[in-house]
């Protein structure tokens, strides 16, 4: 079982979170800073009270790049290992935006399942805990850089359990701009039809995406009805409250699949960010806003 | 020769009967890929997973991962065209035994070029990981369940279903990425595929009794393609060599062909018959073997290119060459 933490561990937690990825921001001139920004209380609340893990399986600071699965390599340490044993009656948590690498590796510092250490062999060539995530990098299931793919992979994972009558959930923490993708809705579909009521689907809805706010891009609005509509139980919460995370996830209904709609501000924690809303995805500091950062950092 | 009917059906419920780890997924097209039966027998064992490949793929991963051993039924088309990213990151980056059953393919199907797959081996054949055998009697498609399990690797079965002729003896399954000799020469190397091996085989008989001697060897596995066999047979031919595929010329059996006699620097000709890179259309098989080149008469004009020479080959006298049964082989 995790250890208990306090809502107000669990806040510190999320701020120490967006601070390191602001300080790989700085170091590297570059970072996913804004999903940082809106998911760290939903991460940390995660990791922090509501899964079911067993002890980390992975060392404190990850090795070299283990190579790719193939017949000879198949024994190699996935990145599931960080979040200890697969098996019931532990939860499972499958990583679907895997650009959000930094916040989970970030997570998983907080946490104690990788030292803080670990953070410089961030995206470091030839190591194994990549920008975007993979089957190898720390916290990850699966490679999940093209969209939408992880909710069924975690789907054939809750049936497996249910076939077997396992206990446990399989979580997936999900982006909103990658619900624009079909698969989603299929996916959706067949997990409400095969009433995997042991599926939690957590999607951090910061509304922005690559090139603008998701309701210019392509609006996927209202999320609550159309999940509804797919069969799902749902719950619409502020993704930064850790109270209304905690209580979203135990509003499991039997036979449905749980989707927990956590709304959440890209620039919460570093207002400093919002003149940029709208062109969050990647964030670079231009010359003369460094200082201003650094600044900002330093008193965090 | 005989022809076989309902040999998938009936041997994926005996196969799943050995093997409780083995479920049987379909995107509705279950009846279609001989599953049927199956839904009716093992229904604890069938997920239905409805008109939707994408997540289709997703699940049969998260499947494996648990142990158990997925085996996809529906048009090969819908397997990796529809899906191909999914296919790949999902199934195939993470090695994940998982059995795509493609039924259909080629131009096996009057459906028409959305049901036809007649680019699929050259897409797959790029994907790492990805495994492919491509069945031609009904020997090999009750050879092909067997194998899914023995490579425990993601694999892609171009299978045949409804009638299919038995060609080789049932007793002698077909092995993985091991040619079948069907018959031994030295003037012309013929490799052929899929349905165009029946084709091949009345088409050797009739060339055989012209005079030439024919190195004929069936090829069901088209990745790996390392059978020692190849080789062997390019090397011992004078004339040169053909390749017979129900698939396009670019990327299936031919190119696979090409490739090794380039690596192994034999320099001789090499006639690709098969569909010229060209979208095919909807009409009946026989129609269509015809139409796009892909019949016996098509590899007596092949042979005939090769050896400079003119035989007086009729469609009727092919077509009453009576392919003996196996067992009198």
């Amino acid at each position: 079982m995790s250890e208990h933490y306090s809502q107000l561990q669990i806040e510190n937690a999320a701020k120490n979170i967006r601070k390191r990825v602001l300080k790989i921001t700085l170091e590297r001139n570059g970072c996913y800073l804004a999903q940082a920004c809106s998911s760290s209380e939903i991460l940390a609340s995660l990791y922090m009270s509501i899964l079911n893990l067993s002890e980390s399986k992975g060392p404190q600071i990850p090795g070299k790049f283990p190579g790719t699965p193939s017949k000879d390599n198949m024994d190699y340490l996935p990145g599931s290992a960080y979040n200890g044993s697969t098996d019931a009656p532990y939860d499972r948590l499958f990583i679907s935006p895997a650009h959000y690498a930094a916040p989970v590796y970030s997570t998983l510092v907080e946490v104690g399942r990788l030292s803080e250490e670990a953070l410089e062999f961030f995206n470091k060539d030839g190591y194994s805990m990549e920008m975007i995530g993979a089957n190898h990098t720390p916290g990850f299931e699966n490679a999940a850089g093209t969209l939408s793919q992880a909710i069924s992979i975690a789907s054939g994972t809750a049936y497996a359990r249910k076939i077997k009558k396992q206990s446990g959930r399989i979580f997936v923490f999900m982006s909103d701009g990658e619900i624009q993708e079909g698969q989603l809705w299929e996916a959706v579909q067949v997990a409400a039809f095969y009433k995997l009521d042991n599926l939690v689907l957590l999607v951090d809805v910061n509304r922005q995406q690559v090139e603008g706010f998701t309701q210019d891009i392509m609006n996927i609005e209202p999320l609550e009805e159309k999940f509804k509509a797919f069969g799902a139980k749902t719950a619409k919460i502020d993704g930064h409250s850790v109270e209304e995370l905690q209580k979203a996830c135990q509003m499991t209904e039997k036979g449905k699949p749980l989707v927990v709609l956590c709304y959440t501000n890209p620039t919460q924690g570093i207002p400093l960010l919002k003149h940029r809303r709208g062109q969050m995805h990647f964030i670079r500091f231009k010359e003369d806003e460094y200082n201003e950062y650094l600044k900002f950092y330093q008193n965090m | 020769m005989q022809i076989e009917k309902d040999v998938h059906s009936n041997n994926i419920i005996q196969f799943a009967g050995n093997h409780k780890e083995v479920l049987v997924m379909s995107a509705d097209l279950g009846t279609s890929c001989e599953v049927g039966e199956f839904a009716k027998k093992l229904p604890e064992r069938y997920l239905s997973m409805g008109i939707a490949e994408q997540n289709m793929m997703g699940w049969a991963a998260g499947l494996a991962k648990e142990g158990f051993r997925p085996f996809l039924h529906t048009f090969a088309v819908f397997l990796y065209r529809r899906t191909l990213d999914q296919l790949e990151m999902s199934i195939a980056y993470p090695n994940l035994p998982v059995a795509l059953l493609g039924f259909v393919p080629g131009i096996t199907t009057p459906g028409g070029i959305t049901h036809q797959s007649i680019e699929d081996v050259g897409i797959m054949r790029t994907i790492p990981n990805m495994n492919i055998f491509d069945c031609g009697d009904t020997t090999d498609v009750e050879s092909a369940l067997e194998i899914c399990r023995e490579i425990n690797a993601p694999i892609y079965v171009r299978m045949l279903r409804g009638a299919v002729p038995r060609l080789f003896d049932p007793n002698v399954p077909t092995k993985f990425n091991k040619g079948r000799l069907l018959s031994e020469g030295t003037d012309i190397a013929l490799f052929s595929s899929s349905i165009c091996t029946e084709e091949a085989m009345r088409a050797t008989n009739y060339l055989e009794k012209q005079g030439l001697s024919v190195q004929h060897v069936h090829i069901t596995t088209l990745k790996p393609f390392t059978d020692p066999l190849v080789l062997e047979t390019l090397e011992k031919v004078s004339y040169g060599v053909i390749t017979m595929e129900n698939h396009s010329v670019i990327g299936g059996l031919g190119t696979l062909v090409g490739e090794v006699m380039l690596e192994n620097m034999i320099n001789k000709e090499l006639i690709k018959i098969g569909i010229n890179d060209e979208w095919t259309h909807g009409a009946a098989k026989p129609y269509l073997m015809k139409k796009y080149g892909i019949d016996a008469l098509s590899l007596i004009k092949a042979v005939e290119k090769l050896i400079d020479d003119k035989f007086d080959a009729t469609e009727n006298e092919l077509e009453a060459i009576r392919l003996e049964d196996y067992d009198r082989v």
